[in-house]
């Protein structure tokens, strides 16, 4: 049994951003995979709850007229991995959201979860960076649109006012379309594991040469990060074997992983360098080009 | 502690329309265990970690050790008590029975569970290996080393065994 | 002849179904719930303990401190009783400590009316230390000047050498080369998929049940009594439905808490329902090991010198103390029997947790480094490793000289040539040439293993078993054996129905355990279930045979020895031809008025032989330098336990065992902070239990002999499959990379480590392969 206080369920998005403003100390719960555990922990933060479970309103995966991609932030990972919309136009997001925990967690997480969170080995959040996401952010005052890099605010903390909930996360086409990605999770085990490190890749190539490149990290450092140096050295990189050694020559100025019990900063920077070079590998494959 | 502590929800439950107040503060493992003494889903972790408790919600498998019971209301849930009718195992569970799928036991609801949603979804479709290590990742076993649940999926998966029961295994499995 | 088929499980439809009942699904009325108050500091001494809050929180019906309890210590070990004081248990435990040994003891207890209440009013309870230096590396532990952990004891539980095969420091003398090595194993757990759960009521004014997940019923019962100074007839110890042991469950853990606490509070059941997290850290693991062995060999591929000293980590508690590392040495004399041999080992304290029984026994680490010795010997002298086994391996006929018991069946030559030729090791060998430069690797591995068929002469060997015969003509059996997931009333059920010639659906064995009811056994341990219930099951269905048979002639007028069972119908066996089905035998065996009465048969029986068995596994493996990964390409265990009971349930061993030596070989490990003792991942996320895509798909092979000690033919065969999966993988590595990686878990840290020191990796990010 859950150390439960106060539990109210929520009809609108509209209702439980009231709920929130008349209950500051409560906070949301949607798919409950973190919550419940934090509650189960005895967390007392985590005792009074708005509930937005299975909120329609925050549900769902749609294309826009001017090709915006919207991805409701109460979609679980399970519904991203069986999205057309995202198998077509961004895999990074279906590998991502299929290396998330096993089937019953995949079922019920939500993507808008997984950001709020926080935490830097969040599957989603570092292919969100690559691709340069928008997050929008509803509020008793009405909606802002940040970019993801700006909403990370620290370990665990993350720019949300008081009322504000992560409504939508959107995709603008100049960051997806011609452009191709790769996730590449790395942990202890296949499944069931969260990240030691999590490298996420988009780019676009033409006539031989890489015009665009966005590399991003989870828990290369406090908050899931963009490797602006590294991709400032290979832009307009010619396809060449040369172009990966420059990434994993560049990557370690841009990364600052630490030593935990789960692992030494010096394994992390090991594996950071390495799958620099694979995903982008992998990325340039789904891109139908060959590095020669 | 709130004083909303009950609420009445209704949810058909193996296909039986049930409406019960229970205590928003249980989990749906909680409440089918000890409310409706379904005590087939078994707990081994409480944090969705090892997959013993997984039952279907409107046909979608879940860890009901952290799904809170509230949710329940208006869906459909199956557990494993429902699975076998008028006295005869489900394919998946014969199949668990058949290729000594079974040793503690602790787990095998769990699994019957999520091969049956697995298998459900897959209908018509023909799936690889690793889709059918990936969709039984949730669910651990210390017993078995997964292979012969890997080879009950199989079987679940196949058109009807023209021979059922027979006893000679082959020893190696690939 | 149900002997030597895969027949269903006894109880599988039970288990499919959800019907099988376990102890959490038994409740009973207005149960209470009790929950550890644990120390947070790994050494020291409780100098305050504050109740108050605690008892204030509503729904909490007792709070109990180490004030409260016994002041007896108990041993906690799941052995029968020892009449010799060589092997006795150590009594270091008591129900609740004032001395602080590890981070988790157990220090208060609360009882509530329910799990929320329990676990609030747990974590109100104030308690304040006076704090030591935790001591947990051995070099501090062994120091002169090092605190003893346990007030008045060494810090060293147990110590223990043995040599045979003649004098050892002349052999290494006269060997061409001698090799060394240090070898590390981790400390590692069960992770069976029930927790511990045990509840205790009273039925009468002095008599306690208790319920629970245990191993061991009967020895329950006595440690119980033990613990409490109460007569072990008053306490009944029932086993429902068991998800798992492992060996962790060969220990008492709560029995004797929820025994007392239903005593302390008028016979009102109390249940104690571990959280996984607890569970990890507060019952039992696998002791880790640091073990030197020096191997000396001959040009020619003689094994002629073994040494090996070990040091075996027990942590806050004995548990089963010395008896892992005594027992875990005692197998490689059934497998190198010639080579003339040293064994030395010490098992120390630390505040660390407890470490217990875990499948295979001190097996695992103790073969392991004799696994990876036995590899850089043969590499040493260039030969190949399966030839150098094949060469040095015990045969049938050899002697252990440890047991000076000849080995009357030994298959283990014929397990390496099988698995040499399903891994395709000659032909790989050659094509894999080409994988031991650049960032991806190739390369093959063997390790064969022994064990063991119980643990006599160390340990009494009894099983019971009783047998009657229903009216409808089919079998009840009672067996002491406890099932616990390993197939054991299948099995005895396949015995029963061999042997009386009745169908296997004819046999049922009661399932669960109840000390009041079922005849007396040990519990399931040791690989044992199987080998020592099977003379006892073998001699009681012979006996009601006799007596069916008896019972016919008396009906038919004839001499029983004109009769025989088959297929559960009297025959004559002078024409083959049916005289009566066993139904008719049975009813007029009830309900004649004069003559028979109810047909049973009852023996308890000491096997007093214990047949070593064999076997080995062979895998193929692709390292991944930059990853520091390790993939396990193909495994195959061979094993020779005698007479296969049910090929489909023993192969699931071989995989259950095999998959454990995999997780324990590639990324198991508790991750203990050196300074503070802190466990770090004691949960199912953190602690790398491979899930099912993890672990490449699963082969095994029999090589069946024929054990003459064994009523059916049958040895040990629970424990073995663990044993040789970690050496072949190292040696496989060895293989691909010319690294010797001698610490377990082989995890992408450690290969990391190794990878840095021979500057393969620099460590920021480069790489020279």
């Amino acid at each position: 049994m859950f150390n439960i206080e106060t539990h109210i369920k929520a009809g609108s998005v509209q209702e439980a951003i009231s709920l929130l403003m008349e209950n500051p100390n409560a906070r949301l719960i949607a798919g409950g995979t973190d919550v419940l555990i934090k509650l189960r922990e005895g967390k007392p933060a985590f005792r009074h709850l708005v509930d937005i479970h299975g909120l329609a309103e925050l549900n769902g995966i749609e294309k826009l007229p001017d090709n915006t991609l919207v991805i409701g932030s109460g979609t679980t990972f399970t519904q991203a991995i069986e999205s057309d919309i995202i198998q077509t136009h961004i895999p990074i997001l279906t590998d991502a959201a299929g290396s998330v925990g096993g089937p019953q967690i995949r079922n019920v997480a939500t993507i808008g979860g997984n950001i709020c969170n926080g935490v830097t080995s969040a599957d989603s959040a570092s292919p969100l960076f690559s691709l340069n996401a928008l997050l929008s952010l509803q509020g008793p005052d009405g909606t802002r649109h940040l970019p993801i890099a700006d909403f990370y605010k620290g370990p665990g903390r993350v720019d949300l006012g008081p009322g504000e909930i992560l409504t939508a996360i959107r995709i603008r086409p100049e960051d997806y379309e011609q452009a191709f990605g790769y996730y590449y999770k790395y942990a202890m085990r296949n499944a069931m594991d969260i990240a030691t490190i999590g490298c996420a890749v988009c780019l676009k190539t033409s006539g031989g040469t890489l015009t665009d490149y966005r590399l991003a990290f989870g828990v290369a450092g406090p908050v899931p990060i963009r490797c602006r140096e590294a991709e400032k050295a290979v832009k307009g990189h010619p396809l060449t074997p040369a172009l990966l050694e420059k990434i994993a020559a560049t990557v370690v100025r841009d990364v600052n992983p630490r030593t935990s019990w789960r692992a030494s900063k010096e394994f992390r920077l090991n594996i950071i360098t390495e799958l620099s070079k694979r995903a982008t590998k992998k990325a340039l494959t789904r891109a139908g080009e060959e590095l020669s | 502690m709130t004083d909303q502590v009950l609420k009445q929800i209704t949810f058909t439950i193996n296909g039986v329309k049930r409406s019960l107040a229970i205590d928003i503060r249980k989990s749906l493992a909680e409440v089918l265990r000890q409310d409706l003494g379904l005590t087939g889903l078994k707990q081994g972790c409480g944090v969705g970690e090892c997959g013993a408790c997984s039952i279907m919600v409107d046909d979608v498998l879940v860890d009901s050790c952290i799904f809170l019971a509230v949710w329940a209301d208006n869906a459909a849930i199956r557990t494993v008590e429902g699975e076998a009718r008028d006295g005869k195992l489900s394919k998946v569970q014969q199949a668990y029975v058949d290729e000594g799928a079974v040793q503690c036991g602790y787990c095998t609801p769990g699994f019957i569970m999520a091969t049956t949603a697995f298998v459900e979804q897959c209908e018509g479709k023909t799936v690889s290996d690793d889709e059918i290590r990936k969709a039984h990742a949730g669910n651990l076993c210390r017993c078995t080393g997964y292979q012969h649940i890997f080879n009950a999926v199989e079987k679940s998966m196949t058109p009807d065994d023209p021979m059922p029961g027979q006893d000679d295994h082959p020893n190696q499995e690939s | 002849m149900a002997v030597g088929k895969s027949v269903k499980r006894i109880d599988a439809v039970a288990k499919v179904t959800g019907r099988a009942r376990y102890t959490e699904d038994f409740f009973e009325p207005d149960m209470l719930t009790a929950k550890y108050v644990r120390s947070t500091i790994a050494h020291g001494r409780v100098t305050a303990v504050n109740t108050d809050k605690a008892r204030q929180i509503e729904g909490v019906e007792a709070v109990f401190t180490y004030e409260d309890v016994p002041q007896t210590t108990f041993a906690t070990a799941g052995h029968p009783m020892a009449l010799s004081e060589v092997h006795k248990d150590v009594e270091d435990r008591l129900l609740l400590t004032r001395d602080v040994r590890f981070m988790g003891d157990e220090i208060a207890i609360v009882v509530a009316r329910n799990e929320l209440a329990a676990s609030e009013a747990a974590g109100l309870v104030e308690v304040e230390y006076e704090t030591y230096d935790p001591l947990i590396d051995p070099e501090d532990i062994l120091a002169q000047d090092a605190r003893p952990i346990h007030e008045g004891r060494s810090n060293i539980v147990g110590e223990h050498n043995y040599t045979f095969g003649g004098d050892v420091d002349q052999a290494f003398d006269q060997a061409d080369h001698v090799v060394e090595g240090r070898f590390a194993t981790a400390m590692v757990q069960h992770c069976q998929l029930e927790n511990h759960i045990a509840h205790a009521y009273m039925d009468d004014l002095d008599k306690i049940v208790i319920v629970s997940s245990t191993q061991i019923p009967h020895i329950a019962r006595r440690i119980v009594g033990e613990a409490l100074g109460m007569p072990l007839s008053r306490i009944r110890v029932i086993k429902p439905f068991l998800g798992g042991g492992f060996g962790n469950k060969q220990d008492v853990v709560l029995e004797p808490m929820v025994a007392f606490l239903t005593l302390k509070l008028n016979g009102r059941a109390v249940q104690i329902n571990m959280t996984r997290e607890e569970c990890m850290l507060c019952t039992r693991n696998r002791h880790p090991f640091y073990i030197d062995v020096k191997t000396g060999v001959m040009n020619d591929g003689t094994l002629v010198a073994r040494d090996m000293d070990a040091i075996s980590i027990t942590g806050a508690y004995a548990s089963h103390g010395h008896a892992i590392a005594a027992a875990g040495g005692s197998k490689q004399s059934s497998l190198y029997p010639k080579a003339a041999t040293r064994f030395h080992a010490r098992t120390l304290y630390a505040n660390i947790p407890v470490a217990g029984a875990m499948r295979a026994y001190g097996t695992p680490q103790v073969i392991y480094a004799l696994e990876c010795a036995t590899e850089d010997a043969a590499r040493k002298i260039g030969m190949d490793p399966v030839e150098f086994r094949l060469k040095n391996v015990a045969r049938q006929g050899d002697i252990n000289l440890l047991s000076n018991k000849e080995i009357l069946s030994c298959g283990l030559v014929e397990c390496l040539e099988r698995g040499r030729d399903f891994i395709d090791w000659n032909r790989k060998k050659k094509d894999y040439e080409q994988f031991k430069t650049g960032p991806i690797r190739k390369g093959l591995g063997v390790a064969c293993l022994s064990y063991a068929s119980g643990t006599y002469p160390v340990c009494v060997e009894i099983a019971g078993s009783r047998i009657a015969l229903n009216q409808d003509g089919t079998v009840h059996v009672l067996v002491g054996a406890t099932e616990i997931g390993q197939g054991s009333d299948t099995v005895v059920a396949q015995m029963v129905a061999q042997t009386l010639s009745f169908p296997y659906e004819d046999v049922l064995v009661v399932q669960a355990q109840d000390t009041d009811v079922t005849p007396f056994d040990t519990g399931a341990y040791a690989s044992r279930q199987a080998y020592v219930v099977s003379n006892a099951v073998f001699k009681a269905a012979n006996q009601l045979r006799d007596r069916i048979l008896a019972h016919a002639g008396i009906m038919t007028d004839e001499d029983p020895k004109h009769l025989d069972i088959v297929n559960a119908r009297i025959v004559d066996n002078r024409t083959s031809e049916a005289v009566m089905d066993m139904k008719t035998l049975a009813i007029d065996s009830f309900y004649h008025k004069e003559r028979g009465g109810q047909l049973t048969a009852e023996i308890s029986y000491k096997t007093t032989t214990n047949a070593p068995v064999f076997g080995c596994t062979f895998v193929d493996v692709t390292v991944d330098i930059p990853l520091c990964k390790i993939t396990v390409n193909q495994i195959i265990n061979v094993h020779d336990s005698g007479v296969i009971i049910n090929p489909v349930q023993a192969a699931g061993q071989v995989h259950g065992g095999a998959f454990m030596g995999l997780g324990a070989a590639l990324s198991e490990e508790f991750l203990i902070d050196p300074e503070s003792g802190y466990v770090y991942n004691n949960n199912l996320l953190d602690y790398k239990f491979p899930t099912f895509t993890d672990v490449p798909p699963l082969n095994h092979d029999f090589v069946e002999t024929f054990e003459p000690t064994s009523g059916y033919g049958n040895k040990a065969l629970g424990e073995p499959p663990v044993v040789s999966p970690p050496p072949a993988i190292r040696n496989a590595v060895l293989d691909a990379t010319g690294i010797c990686i001698n610490t377990l878990p082989m995890s992408p840290h450690t290969l990391f480590s190794a990878f840095k020191s021979h500057g393969f990796l620099d460590g920021k990010g480069g790489q020279h392969v």
